[in-house]
C-alpha cells in the first residue's frame, strides 16, 4: 500500500525523520519496500493562468501564450497540445531551477524560440516528476490562487512510502490504522478524523435483505439525491489519492475511494435510478452473469456472493460493481452501500475471475466489523461537501448471529517468560496490550483476561498476544543463545552409499554437476520414455516446461546440446534427483543418478593417447560407483534396447535380477536430431538400489601362491564375455578366485564372424598349494564347457 | 726397488687415464691380474734373501692397495659422473600438464546444501526428505494453510489436479515428519520446490534447506542464537543479523531474517519462526509439553551471496564455464 507520509503525519506526529519511520514501522512487520518523493526538487515555479493562447507564426506545433501569474503578464512559447486559453497550469519562470534524479538541473533562461522570445516554461507533470504524465501541460482548477508557488499549492514536499504488508496486517490497510500502529510504537496520540451523524433531510430507504448472513452479517445503505456530479473533487483529495497511485474519477468515486484510504472500508455507490426493487445479498444461482465496471462480462459461480436487485446481480459482493447499475456523469441519485462480508466468503474468489481489487484485497484480510457506521457518515459527510445533496436515513441489515464476536484471551506470564525466554515485568506487559487496544478485563495472579480488538483478526489465541509483545518490545532486544538438548548420536548406517560419496567419486572422475529443470517439453520427454507418460501440469509456465521428467536424459542431453553450441566439445555431466512416474493413482517419485559424457577422453592436451570416449569409458565410472557399496558382484549388464539408446550398445542393469537401469550410446536419430557432435553415452541408474551396499566381512588372507593360467578361446562375434565368465566360474572349481578378460582380437588368424577372447584365470587355496594336476584339470573343465555351451575354439 | 716405484707411477697414471668403467677394469686386470706386473713381482720375492724378503714384499703389498684404492676411487668417480650425464639426459618439462582426468565439480547448489547439511548435521540435526510432488494437506492445510487464506496466493502454486501440486516449500517434510516422530525432533529438509514465477530473480524451481527443532522449552532465544550462529559459520564472517517480524501462517511468531556484511545494505536471507500450535494440532502434538521453531531458506539466494554470482537463471543453464568455477 502506498500512502502519503504527510497525510499519516496528520494523523500522529511522533519526533523522527522519514528513515526513522521508515525503519520503525519496517522493523515492526510493516516491511517498507520504497519511499520515492512526490515531486521533484524545482523552484520558482508558480501557479498561472494563460490569457492569451495564438499560433505562432514560423511554427505549427508552438502557441505563443500571454501567461498571467497574478500581478504581471508574460510570454511564453508553448508546444503542449492542451495549451489554451484561460488554462491554470504550472509556470516555471526565468530563473526557475528544474531537477530530477541523476540529471544536472536545468536552468530557466530567456530563449528565442523561432524568433519569438520566450520568458519561461510551462510544465507538464513528467518535467516536474510529480507523474509519468506527458502528453501536456499542467491542469490546475480554474480557481487556484494564481502567483502562489506550486510546492505550496499542491503540498508537495511530501513523500510516498510504499509498505508491503502481510496477510495477517488487514487492519494496517489504511492511514488510520498505519496511524494507530506508529501511535503504539511511539507512545503517540492518534487524532483520527472527526465522524459525525449527518442530518437526513430526506426519508426515502431501499430496503435490504440479506439472505446470505453468514457472508454478509451486516450491510448499511443509504439513498443520497440531487448529487452534482459536475462539481470538482477538491485538490487536497486528489492529490491524496494520486500519493496512494488512485486516479481521480468523479466526486463519488473519488469520496468512496478517500474513505477505503482513510478508514480501510471498501464502499461502493450505485446509479439509484437504474436499481430495480430491493437489495439482496445472495450467493448467485446457476448460469447468472453480470457485465463488471471494466466492461467485461462474466459468468459467475455458484460460490459467490452478489448483490442482486429484482433484475438480477449488480455487483460482486467485496470485489467489483456491474456497469448497468455505476455511476455516470448522468447520475443524480444514488445508492451508498458500506458492507462487512466475512474473509472466508471473499477470499480466493476474486483470484478466481482474475480480478484483485482495492475492496477484494481488504475484505480478504479482513475489515473491521465495527467500522461500517462511522465510514458511510464519513463518506456522506465528505461527498454532500463536494456534490450537496439530500440524504436519507441509514438503513441496517444486520445478521447478528453471524456478525463476529470479539475474542477474549488468556494471557499467562509463565507462557509468556517461558516463549521469550525472559522475563518481562507484568507492568510491561500491561502496558504493551493497552497500547495496542487490547483491553485487560481481568487481571488475575498470573494471567490476564484480554479482549482483542475488533480489526485484529490475527489475534485469537494466545500465541498471538506473544507475539504483540515480542514485536513491540522489539526482537532485536530479546535474549538470544544455543538450544540445549541431550547429546544423542544420529544414528548412520555404514552401509549405506552416501550421495556425498557418488558425487565425489563422480567429481573425481571429471564430471561436472548440472542441475536441470524437473519439468521439460511433452514431446522432448516422449522422445526418451516410450513407456510412461510424463505428468503434466495443469498450469505450466511455458511449453518447454509442461511435464514432470520421468528420466533425466533429456535434459542432460539439451545440457550437453547448449554447451557443444558454446566451443565445448568435451562434457561430461551427471545430475541426480527425482524422476515422477505415474502408476495409476500414485505417483512414484524415485530418486535416480544419471550421466552423459561426450568427446575425448581425456582433456585436450600433449598426450597422444586421446581417442573419443566410448561405451566401456562410461561404463568403467558406472563401474566405480557400484563399487561404492562393497557388492559388485551383485550387479551386471544385461544387452537389451532402450527407445533413446543405439540398439547395438545398450546395457540393462540389473541388481540380483531386478533391472535398476540403462547404459548405451545415445541413440544416432535422436543425436542428429539434438545436432549432438560425437557419441554421446548415458546411463542411469537407481539411487536407493546403488545406495544399498554391505559392511566388509573379512576374509583370511591365504599365504599359499596363486595359480595363473591364460587360454585364448574364438568364439562367435555375438557372444557375450559374460556369458563365458559365467560358465567359467560354474566350471573352474571352488578355488578360482578371479577371472579377467585382458584381450580382444579380430582380424587375421581369426575368421569373419568370431572373435578371440584371451582370459585370465586365478586359482588360490586359503591352506594348501595347489598343484599342477589341479590347475590342469580345472582348465580342462572350463575348456570343454566354453566349448560345449558356447562353441568357443581354444586358440593356438 | 725402483721397479714397484715406476710400476706404481705407471699403474696411477693408467687408472686415472681410464675414461670409462670398462677402461678402469682393463687397467685392474693389466696391473693387479694375476699376469699383472705386481703379481709378477710377489711371484718373483722366492728369489731374495729372507732377510729382504718381508720387506720387499710388504711393499710390493702396498703398492698393490695403493693401486687397488685408486681404482676404486676412480670407479666411483666414474660412475657418479657417468649418473650425472644419465640423469641429465632424464630432464623433462615439469611444467606440462600432467595426464588424466581432470577433477570435476559440484554444483554450486549443492556445495551449498553440503555446507548446511555440515553445520546442522554437527548440532544434531538429522536430514529429511520428501516428494516433491505433495499433496494439498502436506504442503497447505496441514501448516495452516486452508484453502481460502491469502497466503496461498502469495505461493504462485503449479498444480496438476485439485489435489496434487509441485511443493512450494519443504515444510511437508516436516509435517510428514512430526506425524510419525516423537519430539525431540531436529531435522532440516533439503530440496527442490516449485513456485509458478519466472523472471531476472525468480526461477520456477529452486531449492531450500529448511530445518525444525521440537522440543521442551524451546524458546524465541534459541531460535534466534541458533541462526546467528549459523549465518556467522556459514559466511565464516562476524556479519549482523537482524530479526523483523513478518507472516507466515505456520509460525508465530513469524521473522525474516536479514544480514549486514559490512557494507551497511540489510539483505532477507531466511524466514523463521516459532511453530504454529494449529500446525502442532494437525500433527498430533501437545502444545503445552512441546515447543518448537522452524526456518527456511533459499539455497541459490545463500550460494549467491556467498560466491558473489549476480544472476540467478546461470544456475539451471548448466554452462560448463561456470559449473568449473565450483571445483
Amino acid at each position: 500500500m502506498k500512502f502519503s507520509e504527510k497525510w499519516l503525519r496528520e494523523l500522529v506526529q511522533p519526533a523522527i525523520n522519514t528513515q526513522q519511520l521508515v525503519d520503525q514501522i519496517t522493523m515492526a512487520g510493516l516491511e517498507v519496500d520504497d519511499v520515492e518523493n512526490v515531486a521533484n526538487d524545482f523552484s520558482n515555479v508558480v501557479v498561472a493562468r494563460i490569457l492569451q493562447a495564438e499560433q505562432h507564426p514560423n511554427a505549427d506545433k508552438l502557441r505563443i501564450c500571454t501567461v498571467f501569474d497574478g500581478s504581471e503578464e508574460f510570454q511564453v512559447v508553448c508546444g503542449a497540445p492542451n495549451a489554451r486559453a484561460g488554462l491554470v497550469t504550472a509556470y516555471a519562470k526565468i530563473g526557475a531551477v528544474l531537477e530530477a534524479p541523476g540529471e544536472k538541473p536545468f536552468k530557466i533562461k530567456k530563449a528565442k524560440l523561432r524568433q519569438v522570445e520566450s520568458f519561461g516554461m510551462l510544465c507538464a507533470d513528467a518535467e516536474l516528476g510529480i507523474s509519468e504524465e506527458n502528453d501536456g501541460i499542467m491542469e490546475l482548477p480554474s480557481d487556484a490562487p494564481l502567483g502562489i508557488s506550486l510546492r505550496d499549492y499542491l503540498d508537495l514536499d511530501d513523500n510516498i512510502i510504499d509498505v508491503d504488508l502481510t496477510p495477517n496486517r488487514g487492519d494496517c490497510l489504511s492511514i488510520s490504522g498505519l496511524a494507530r500502529e506508529v501511535g503504539v510504537l511511539n507512545k503517540a496520540p492518534v487524532s483520527y478524523p472527526k465522524i459525525n451523524d449527518t442530518v437526513t433531510t430526506i426519508t426515502d430507504t431501499l430496503a435490504v435483505t440479506l439472505e446470505a448472513g453468514q457472508e454478509c452479517p451486516r450491510y448499511l445503505g443509504r439513498i443520497i439525491r440531487n448529487v452534482d456530479l459536475s462539481a470538482k473533487t477538491p485538490t487536497w483529495m486528489v492529490e491524496k489519492l494520486r500519493r496512494s497511485g488512485i486516479r481521480s474519477i468523479d466526486p463519488v468515486v473519488d469520496v468512496t475511494n478517500y474513505v477505503l484510504l482513510e478508514l480501510g472500508q471498501p464502499l461502493h455507490a450505485f446509479d439509484l435510478d437504474k436499481l430495480e426493487g430491493s437489495i439482496v445479498v445472495r450467493k448467485a444461482v446457476a448460469d447468472e452473469t453480470l457485465v463488471l465496471l471494466d466492461g467485461n462480462e462474466i459468468n459467475i459461480g455458484t460460490e459467490t456472493l452478489v448483490i442482486a436487485d429484482d433484475s438480477g446481480p449488480v455487483a460482486l459482493a467485496g470485489i467489483f460493481g456491474g456497469e448497468k447499475t455505476g455511476v455516470t456523469t448522468e447520475t443524480s441519485n444514488i445508492f451508498l452501500e458500506c458492507a462487512f462480508f466475512n474473509p472466508i466468503a471473499i477470499a480466493g474468489k476474486a483470484r478466481g475471475y482474475g480480478l484483485h481489487t482495492d475492496a477484494s484485497h481488504r475484505y480478504e484480510r479482513g475489515v473491521d466489523w465495527q467500522l461500517q457506521h462511522r465510514a458511510i457518515e464519513r463518506t456522506t459527510q465528505l461527498l454532500i461537501e463536494i456534490t450537496g445533496g439530500e440524504v436519507a436515513p441509514i438503513t441496517d441489515a444486520l445478521d447478528e448471529q453471524h456478525l463476529p464476536t470479539l475474542k477474549h484471551i488468556l494471557l499467562r506470564h509463565a507462557k509468556v517468560n517461558a516463549m521469550l525466554a525472559f522475563e518481562m515485568p507484568a507492568a510491561e506487559i500491561e502496558e504493551i496490550v493497552t497500547r495496542l487496544g487490547m483491553i485487560i478485563t481481568e487481571t488475575h495472579e498470573d494471567s490476564w483476561s484480554i479482549t482483542a480488538p475488533s480489526y485484529r483478526f490475527d489475534i485469537t489465541i494466545e500465541v498471538d498476544i506473544i507475539e504483540e509483545l515480542a514485536r513491540v518490545y522489539g526482537y532485536n532486544n530479546l535474549p538470544s543463545k544455543m538450544p540445549s538438548a541431550a547429546l544423542d548420536f544420529t544414528p548412520r548406517a555404514e552401509s549405506k552409499v552416501s550421495m556425498h560419496n557418488v558425487r565425489r567419486t563422480l567429481v573425481g572422475r571429471g564430471y561436472q554437476e548440472a542441475i536441470t529443470y524437473s519439468f521439460i517439453e511433452k514431446s522432448l520427454q516422449a522422445k526418451f520414455d516410450d513407456i510412461n507418460t510424463g505428468i503434466a501440469l495443469a498450469n505450466p509456465i511455458s511449453a518447454e516446461m509442461a511435464v514432470m521428467r520421468t528420466s533425466i536424459w533429456p535434459a542432460l542431453v539439451k545440457t550437453v546440446q547448449y554447451n557443444q553450441n558454446r566451443q565445448q566439445s568435451r562434457v561430461r555431466l551427471f545430475e541426480t534427483g527425482q524422476c515422477f512416474i505415474s502408476n495409476g493413482d500414485d505417483i512414484a517419485q524415485e530418486n535416480v543418478i544419471s550421466a552423459a559424457i561426450v568427446g575425448k577422453r581425456h582433456p585436450e592436451g600433449w598426450s597422444s593417447d586421446n581417442q573419443s570416449v566410448d561405451f566401456f569409458d562410461l561404463k568403467g565410472d558406472l563401474q566405480s560407483l557400484l563399487d561404492l557399496g562393497g557388492c559388485a558382484d551383485e550387479f551386471s549388464f544385461v544387452s537389451d534396447q532402450h527407445v533413446a539408446l543405439h540398439p547395438g550398445q545398450t546395457a540393462r542393469i540389473v541388481r540380483n535380477d531386478q533391472t535398476i537401469g540403462y547404459i548405451g550410446a545415445l541413440h544416432p536419430t535422436l543425436a542428429k536430431e539434438y545436432g549432438i557432435n560425437g557419441n554421446l553415452y548415458l546411463f542411469e541408474i537407481d539411487q536407493q538400489k546403488l545406495q544399498a551396499g554391505k559392511l566388509t566381512e573379512f576374509t583370511e588372507l591365504s599365504k599359499f601362491p596363486e595359480s595363473k593360467r591364460d587360454i585364448a578361446v574364438v568364439v562367435d562375434e555375438q557372444c557375450v564375455f559374460e556369458t563365458l565368465k559365467k560358465i567359467i566360474t560354474s566350471t573352474a572349481g571352488e578355488y578360482l578366485k578371479n577371472v579377467t578378460l585382458f584381450d580382444i582380437y579380430q582380424g587375421q588368424g581369426v575368421e569373419k564372424g568370431r572373435k578371440s577372447l584371451a582370459i585370465n584365470l586365478t586359482w588360490q587355496h586359503p591352506s594348501r598349494t595347489l598343484n599342477e594336476e589341479e590347475v590342469s584339470s580345472s582348465i580342462h573343465l572350463v575348456v570343454s564347457a566354453l566349448a560345449e555351451q558356447a562353441g568357443a575354439v581354444l586358440r593356438d | 726397488m725402483e721397479q714397484i716405484k715406476d710400476l706404481l707411477a705407471q699403474a696411477c697414471s693408467a687408472v686415472d687415464a681410464a675414461t670409462s668403467v670398462s677402461e678402469l677394469e682393463q687397467v685392474r686386470v693389466e696391473y693387479l691380474g694375476k699376469k699383472g706386473p705386481l703379481t709378477a713381482l710377489l711371484k718373483g720375492l722366492g728369489k731374495l734373501s729372507s732377510e729382504e724378503r718381508p720387506a720387499a714384499g710388504a711393499r710390493i703389498n702396498e703398492a698393490k692397495q695403493v693401486v687397488a684404492e685408486r681404482i676404486s676411487q676412480q670407479r666411483r668417480d666414474l660412475e657418479t659422473a657417468a649418473l650425472a650425464i644419465k640423469l641429465a639426459s632424464e630432464t623433462i618439462d615439469i611444467s606440462q600438464p600432467g595426464r588424466g582426468q581432470h577433477l570435476g565439480s559440484l554444483h554450486p547448489v549443492t556445495k551449498t546444501l553440503e555446507r548446511i547439511e555440515q553445520f546442522f548435521g554437527g548440532i544434531g540435526y538429522s536430514v529429511a526428505e520428501g516428494p516433491e510432488i505433495e499433496d494439498e494437506y502436506h504442503n497447505f492445510e496441514a501448516l495452516n494453510i486452508p484453502s481460502h487464506h491469502p497466503a496461498r496466493a502469495m505461493h504462485d502454486t503449479f498444480y496438476f489436479d485439485a489435489n496434487r501440486l509441485l511443493r512450494t516449500h519443504t515444510s511437508g517434510v516436516q509435517v510428514r515428519t512430526m506425524e510419525t516422530t516423537e519430539p525431540p525432533i531436529r531435522i532440516i529438509c533439503p530440496g527442490r520446490v516449485y513456485r509458478c514465477d519466472y523472471d531476472q530473480t525468480h526461477t520456477p524451481m529452486f531449492h531450500q534447506v529448511e530445518g525444525l527443532l521440537v522440543d521442551k522449552g524451546v524458546s524465541f532465544a534459541d531460535l534466534k542464537g541458533t541462526l546467528e550462529q549459523f549465518l556467522r559459520e556459514f559466511f565464516e564472517d562476524d556479519v549482523k543479523v537482524r530479526f523483523r517480524p513478518s507472516y507466515f501462517p505456520f509460525t508465530e511468531p513469524s521473522i525474516e531474517v536479514d544480514i549486514d556484511r559490512g557494507d551497511g545494505k540489510w539483505l532477507e536471507v531466511l524466514g523463521c519462526g516459532m511453530v504454529h500450535p494449529k500446525v502442532f494440532e494437525y500433527s498430533n502434538i501437545d502444545t503445552e509439553i512441546f515447543t518448537g521453531f522452524a526456518f527456511g531458506m533459499g539455497v541459490e539466494r545463500l550460494a549467491m551471496l556467498r560466491y558473489g554470482v549476480d544472476d540467478l537463471r546461470l544456475f539451471f543453464e548448466n554452462d560448463l564455464r561456470f559449473l568449473d568455477q565450483f571445483s
